[in-house]
């Protein structure tokens, strides 16, 4: 793959990580998995995902862990969907931008935020189009301690019983949850084991690796059954702070953190 | 089993529609083949196992990828497990799904209190955008399940052990209750297996002279604010009789109805706030917490004594 991609999508990251800095600004926000998830997202809004409605197939993706929706917005600015000013009203009276993906932002596909219900209906979307022997695409975006919802692995379990290679999972695999470490509290771990045991195909990959990243998508579609990537990222990266802390998980970033981050990333706002 | 029967029997509607409309699917957890619709069309059902959170999450799925899905599963576990993924994936995302829920109600029997479902009533209708349809009888709930087709948006149609109730065959439209005896003395407003009950109450209570009027309530939200206003102004009492806890269900819908009016005297018969614990068949059952005809009748005496 030529190196001009990734180093594209690198600095599109850059950006997508400047405007959820700049949402951190304004107060108080979920940006720790926004920031594990930004290399991923950049990928799939920016190299993968068909998502312009004129054209078909238009693929599908689903924020299962809505909490980062700050990434998914900053995604939707990129796109040119949403104006970058309107980030700073996020959360504010009238604004169309909140603490979860809601219907009100342009260009978010569904409105989640109570964790364990992206993958059934990805699930189903990808058996919708199925259906209709479209190649439509639907990826969904689980969190690590999203996976502790029971419901996921109701999911799990049936989706490769109906075929469904046009389902992709990724697990943004940071090890942090809300208070703690995700190892602590409930493991998860032999994670890549419990999908294959599932039936799923497997892949795992450093998920701040754009080459990696954009080498497991293009792989893609696999042979049989739906696929699942894992993801090894660091909460909070990008923002030297609060990188891999349990305080990146929902944060008011100090003016100076947001400066020297901001800084560190290189791109204008 | 009745109530899974008359579901089945609904569910031809959708082999029906399914004819003309390539959209419609169906779902369902370890039924089997449903009525002729598996045979006739073998990839558009779905067999989800048993699941509740799976099941309604992919039927929101598939009604976001445009299709229009039904969903059969037992009333008590898709209410009460699903709950959420009926409130957040189907009525909050604005998913066009219908639901088909057999077990409503006591039906389950000498099942049990695990296989009773007494609250869905209550939390199916407190979800904004929820139409929540609860018909009388088994023709009735084919005529349901074709006007919820209809509908754009998510649909519940609640389904207990439903008996044919002779001669009753009035046209289904959402939202409109049905009165099916006139009366002057009270209202009985009854929903579900309860009507049939209710008539037979009416014929009893008759030849004692006492004139209770009928409403069959077979939509639960929206509710008819017409006919049960008009019932509390006319008849002074009314009578709400229901397969479901008096907590929330049709009686506390026409409480919030009437209180709002501030006309009439209101008397709710249900499940008292009580775990149906007996182990007896479903009509026993039925007796024991007063909703057969001797149950209501009695409840309508005391109404009019008091």
């Amino acid at each position: 793959m030529p190196d001009t991609v990734t180093l594209a999508l690198a600095r599109r990251a850059a950006r997508l990580r400047r405007h959820v800095l700049t949402v951190a600004a304004s107060g108080p926000a979920h940006v720790g998995g926004a920031l594990s998830a930004a290399d991923l997202m950049a990928a799939l809004f920016f190299h993968w995902l068909r998502l312009d409605d004129a054209t078909q197939p238009r693929d599908h993706f689903i924020l299962s862990k809505g909490h980062a929706v700050h990434i998914l917005h900053a995604c939707l600015v990129e796109r040119g969907m949403i104006d970058a000013a309107e980030l700073r009203t996020c959360g504010m009276l009238g604004s169309r931008l909140g603490g979860h993906p809601t219907r009100r932002a342009p260009g978010v596909e569904f409105a989640t935020g109570s964790l364990g219900h992206g993958l059934s209906v990805a699930m189903g979307i990808a058996l919708g189009e199925q259906l209709r022997r479209t190649a439509a695409r639907t990826v969904v975006l689980m969190g690590d301690g999203e996976l502790q919802e029971g419901s996921v692995w109701e999911a799990a379990l049936a989706a490769p019983r109906f075929g469904l290679e046009h389902l992709l999972a990724i697990v943004d695999y940071n090890r942090l949850q809300a208070c703690g470490r995700v190892d602590e509290i409930i493991p998860l771990e032999p994670l890549a084991d419990k999908w294959r045991a599932f039936r799923w195909n497997v892949q795992e990959i450093d998920g701040h690796d754009l080459a990696a990243i954009v080498g497991a998508l293009d792989t893609l579609p696999a042979a049989h059954g739906p696929s699942v990537i894992i993801a090894h990222t660091i909460k909070g990266k990008g923002v030297p702070g609060i990188e891999g802390t349990t305080a990146a998980h929902y944060a008011a970033l100090a003016d100076e953190d947001i400066a020297r981050a901001v800084a560190a990333l290189g791109v204008d706002p | 089993m009745i109530g899974y029967f008359t579901a089945v029997q609904s569910a031809e509607v959708l082999a029906e529609l399914a004819e003309t409309n390539p959209d419609v699917v169906l779902l369902s957890q370890d039924f089997g083949p449903v009525g002729s619709f598996t045979a006739r069309f073998p990839e558009r059902h779905f067999d989800l196992g048993i699941t509740e959170q799976n099941l309604v999450g992919v039927a929101a799925g598939l009604a976001h990828a445009g299709l229009l899905p039904f969903v059969l599963a037992m009333a008590p576990f898709l209410s009460m497990r699903a709950f959420e993924q009926i409130r957040t994936d189907c009525a909050y995302n604005r998913n066009n799904v219908k639901f088909l829920a057999p077990f409503a109600g006591l039906e389950a029997g000498a099942w049990g209190a695990t296989h009773h479902a007494i609250e869905d009533i209550a939390l199916l209708r407190a979800i904004p955008g929820m139409t929540v349809l609860s018909p009388a009888d088994p023709d009735e709930a084919v005529r349901a399940v074709r006007a919820a087709a209809a509908v754009d948006g998510p649909v519940y149609i609640r389904i207990g052990g439903l008996m044919p109730i002779d001669g009753y065959d009035a046209p289904f439209r959402i939202g409109e209750a049905v009165t099916l005896r006139d009366g002057d003395d009270l209202t009985i407003v009854a929903t579900g297996p309860c009507v049939a009950a209710a008539l037979a109450a009416h014929d009893a209570l008759r030849a004692d002279g006492i004139g209770a009027r009928v409403v069959n309530v077979h939509t639960i939200k929206p509710l008819d604010r017409d006919v049960i206003t008009a019932a509390a102004r006319e008849t002074e009492r009314v009578l709400t009789v229901e397969e479901h806890s008096v907590i929330g269900g049709l009686g506390g819908a026409v409480a919030e109805m009437l209180s709002a009016i501030g006309v009439g005297r209101l008397e709710r018969l249900g499940i008292r706030d009580v775990f149906c614990t007996e182990v007896c068949p479903y009509p026993d059952l039925l007796r024991l917490h007063g909703l057969d005809a001797t149950g209501i009748e009695t409840a309508a005496r005391a109404l009019l004594a008091g």
